[in-house]
C-alpha cells in the first residue's frame, strides 16, 4: 500500500517534469552546445560550415576544428570597438531609464492602492503593443519632416547652428532603446519601493532630515536591490538588441546584435557569428553575476 | 495624501507622455489622408482598405495566427507542467532551463535554434522551427505565472485531497487544475501575444518560405513606409488590448471568487 503510493508519487513527478525537461534539453541545451561547437569550425566556401572531415584526400581547403573565429575577432580592433560601443549604449540606456523610472516608481509606491494598480497597468500597457511598432513610432516622430525635427532645427537656426537630422543617428538609437526597455526598470523599482516602511521617512523627518537627506540616506540605499535588478533587466536585452539600431540608427550605428545578425543573414560566416554569440553570452553572464552580487551586498549592508 | 509632491507628479506625467504619445501618433496617422507620416491632412479609411486588399499581408496574418496558436498551446502545456514541477519538487536543472530563455537576449536563442535546425536536423526553416523557437521562450513565462499562483495557495488543500483517498491524478484533475486554471489561461494568452508580436526570434528562424506578420511589418518599415503600417499596427494594438482585458477579467474573477470563500485565510 505504502509502496504503491510511493510509486504513484514517483510517477507523478516524472510525468510533470520529464516532458518540459526533455523539450528544453533538445531545443535549448542542444542548440546552445551546437553554437559552441560551431564557433570552433571553419566557414564553408559558400557560407555555412566546412565539413569536419575532408570529402576526399585531395580536397583543398580547411577542415576540422580551429579557434580562427576568436583570433579573427581580436585581429581587428573594430570588433572590440563594437563591443565597447554596445556596452556604452547599454550603460547609457540603463542610466536614462533609471532617471526616468525612479520618480514614477516612487510616486506609484506612495499612491493609494486602487490608483497604484491603474498606474502600474498604464506602464505595462504600451509594452504590450508590438515591439516593431514601438520603434516605428519613433521613425515618425524623429523623421526629417516631423514637427519635432522642424522645431529642433528652428531653435538651432536661431542660435546659428546648422540643421541636424534626428533620425538615423546615435541619438535616435538611444531614444528607441530607452522607450522599448523603460517598463523593465519601473516594475522592479516599484516592487521594491512599495515594501518600504513609510514610518522610516517620518522618523528621519522627525530627526531633522530634509527632503534630500531623506531620499539619499533612507530611500535610495533601501531601493538598491530594486535598482540593480531593474538595471540588469534593461542592460542585458539592450546588449543583444539589433532591431533598434537597424531601424533607427545610421550606417555607423552597429552594435553586437547587428554584427551577429550579419554573420547569419548577410555574409554567412557561421563560425564568426557563433563566436560573437558566445562572447555576448559571456558578457551577459558576467553582467548578471555582477548585479546579483551587488544586489546581495546592498541588501546585506542593510541587515547589519 | 501627505506627500503629494508636485515634482514627482510632473515627472510622472512626463514619463507617461513619453510612453503614450508615440503610440497615439501611430494610431492617428493610420487615419490620415496622406502618404507621408508628417502632417495631418484629413480623415480616411483608405489604409485599412489597402490592408485588407493586400493578400501577402493577409497570408502573413494567417500564418502568424497559426504559429501563435500552436506555440501558445505547446508552451501552456509544458509551462504548466514546469510550474507545477518547480513548485512541488526540489529540482535543480529544470528551473535553470525554464527561466534562462526568458532572461537572455533573444538573439542568442534565435541564432542557436537556427544553427540547430540547419545543421543537426538538416531541416529547412519555416513554420515548424518558428513554433518550436517560440515555445522554448514562452514556457518560462507560463511557468512563472503558474508558479506564482501555486505559491499563493494553501498546501493543506492538496494534503486534504490525498487524505481523502484521491490519487495524484484525481488530486490534479479535481483540485489543482481548477485552482490554477486562471493562471493557465493567463499564461496561454500571454504566450499568444508574445508569439504573435515576436520579431527577433522569428527573424532568425523563419527561413525563406511563408510570409510572417512581424517580418512583413519589418520589411515595410525598412523598404517603403506607408500608413498601411500604421493601420496594421493599430489593429494589432487592438488585438493585444482585448487579450489583456480578457486576462485581467479572468484574474480578478478568480481572486474575487477566492476572497468571498468563507474561512479563507489571506496570506
Amino acid at each position: 500500500m505504502i509502496k504503491s503510493e510511493m510509486k504513484e508519487k514517483q510517477l507523478a513527478r516524472l510525468l510533470v517534469s520529464a516532458p518540459p525537461l526533455l523539450f528544453l534539453i533538445v531545443f535549448f541545451v542542444a542548440p546552445s552546445l551546437i553554437m559552441i561547437l560551431t564557433s570552433f569550425r571553419f566557414p564553408g566556401e559558400f557560407g555555412g560550415l566546412a565539413p569536419v572531415t575532408p570529402p576526399s584526400d585531395k580536397a583543398i581547403g580547411e577542415y576540422g576544428f580551429t579557434s580562427d573565429a576568436y583570433q579573427f575577432f581580436f585581429s581587428d580592433f573594430i570588433y572590440t570597438e563594437i563591443f565597447l560601443k554596445s556596452f556604452a549604449v547599454a550603460f547609457g540606456t540603463t542610466l536614462i531609464c533609471l532617471i526616468l523610472a525612479y520618480p514614477l516608481a516612487v510616486l506609484i509606491a506612495r499612491s493609494r492602492k486602487h490608483l497604484r494598480n491603474l498606474m502600474v497597468l498604464l506602464v505595462i500597457l504600451p509594452f504590450a503593443s508590438n515591439f516593431l511598432i514601438r520603434i516605428y513610432a519613433w521613425m515618425i516622430i524623429l523623421g526629417p519632416e516631423s514637427a519635432l525635427s522642424h522645431f529642433v532645427n528652428t531653435v538651432l537656426a536661431a542660435f546659428g547652428i546648422a540643421p541636424v537630422t534626428l533620425l538615423f543617428s546615435p541619438f535616435a538609437v538611444l531614444v528607441g532603446m530607452v522607450y522599448v526597455h523603460l517598463p523593465f526598470m519601473v516594475l522592479p523599482l516599484y516592487t521594491n519601493l512599495e515594501k518600504h516602511d513609510p514610518s522610516l521617512l517620518d522618523a528621519a523627518q522627525d530627526l531633522g532630515a530634509n527632503a534630500w537627506q531623506r531620499f539619499w540616506r533612507v530611500t535610495w540605499p533601501l531601493s538598491l536591490p530594486g535598482v540593480f535588478s531593474g538595471s540588469a533587466l534593461v542592460f542585458i536585452p539592450v546588449l543583444g538588441m539589433f532591431a533598434v539600431p537597424d531601424i533607427l540608427g545610421g550606417t555607423g550605428d552597429i552594435l553586437i546584435g547587428n554584427l551577429i545578425k550579419d554573420q547569419f543573414l548577410g555574409t554567412r560566416d557561421w563560425p564568426f557569428g557563433s563566436a560573437l554569440s558566445i562572447m555576448l553570452t559571456l558578457a551577459v553572464l558576467s553582467v548578471a553575476g555582477l548585479t546579483t552580487w551587488f544586489a546581495r551586498s546592498a541588501s546585506g549592508q542593510r541587515a547589519t | 495624501m501627505k506627500r503629494g509632491n508636485p515634482w514627482l507628479w510632473s515627472a510622472a506625467v512626463l514619463v507617461y507622455a513619453f510612453l503614450y504619445i508615440p503610440l497615439i501618433i501611430v494610431v492617428l496617422y493610420s487615419f490620415n489622408d496622406s502618404r507621408l507620416n508628417a502632417e495631418w491632412v484629413g480623415f480616411t479609411l483608405f489604409w485599412y482598405k489597402a490592408l485588407f486588399n493586400n493578400t501577402e499581408m493577409l497570408l502573413a496574418a494567417r500564418n502568424s495566427l497559426i504559429i501563435a496558436l500552436c506555440a501558445s498551446f505547446c508552451a501552456t502545456l509544458l509551462g504548466t507542467m514546469s510550474g507545477l514541477a518547480i513548485h512541488r519538487y526540489k529540482l535543480r536543472v529544470l528551473p535553470v532551463l525554464v527561466f534562462t530563455p526568458v532572461a537572455m537576449p533573444e538573439i542568442l536563442l534565435g541564432v542557436s535554434i537556427l544553427l540547430f535546425f540547419l545543421q543537426v536536423l538538416n531541416f529547412t526553416l519555416g513554420m515548424v522551427s518558428i513554433i518550436i523557437a517560440h515555445t522554448t521562450f514562452c514556457i518560462g513565462f507560463v511557468a512563472i505565472i503558474v508558479r506564482a499562483r501555486l505559491q499563493g495557495m494553501d498546501e493543506s488543500i492538496f494534503e486534504a485531497a490525498r487524505d481523502l483517498g484521491a490519487s495524484p491524478w484525481q488530486t490534479f484533475r479535481l483540485v489543482t487544475l481548477p485552482l490554477i486554471m486562471p493562471a493557465v489561461v493567463a499564461g496561454a494568452l500571454m504566450s499568444f501575444t508574445l508569439s504573435i508580436d515576436d520579431f527577433v526570434i522569428t527573424f532568425f528562424t523563419k527561413g525563406v518560405g511563408e510570409p510572417i506578420l512581424p517580418i512583413q511589418i519589418y520589411t515595410m518599415i525598412k523598404v517603403a513606409v506607408t500608413p498601411e503600417v500604421n493601420a496594421i499596427s493599430t489593429l494589432l494594438m487592438l488585438l493585444t488590448l482585448v487579450m489583456i482585458i480578457i486576462a485581467a477579467r479572468l484574474e480578478s474573477n478568480a481572486s474575487s471568487e477566492e476572497s468571498t470563500k468563507p474561512g479563507k485565510t489571506v496570506k
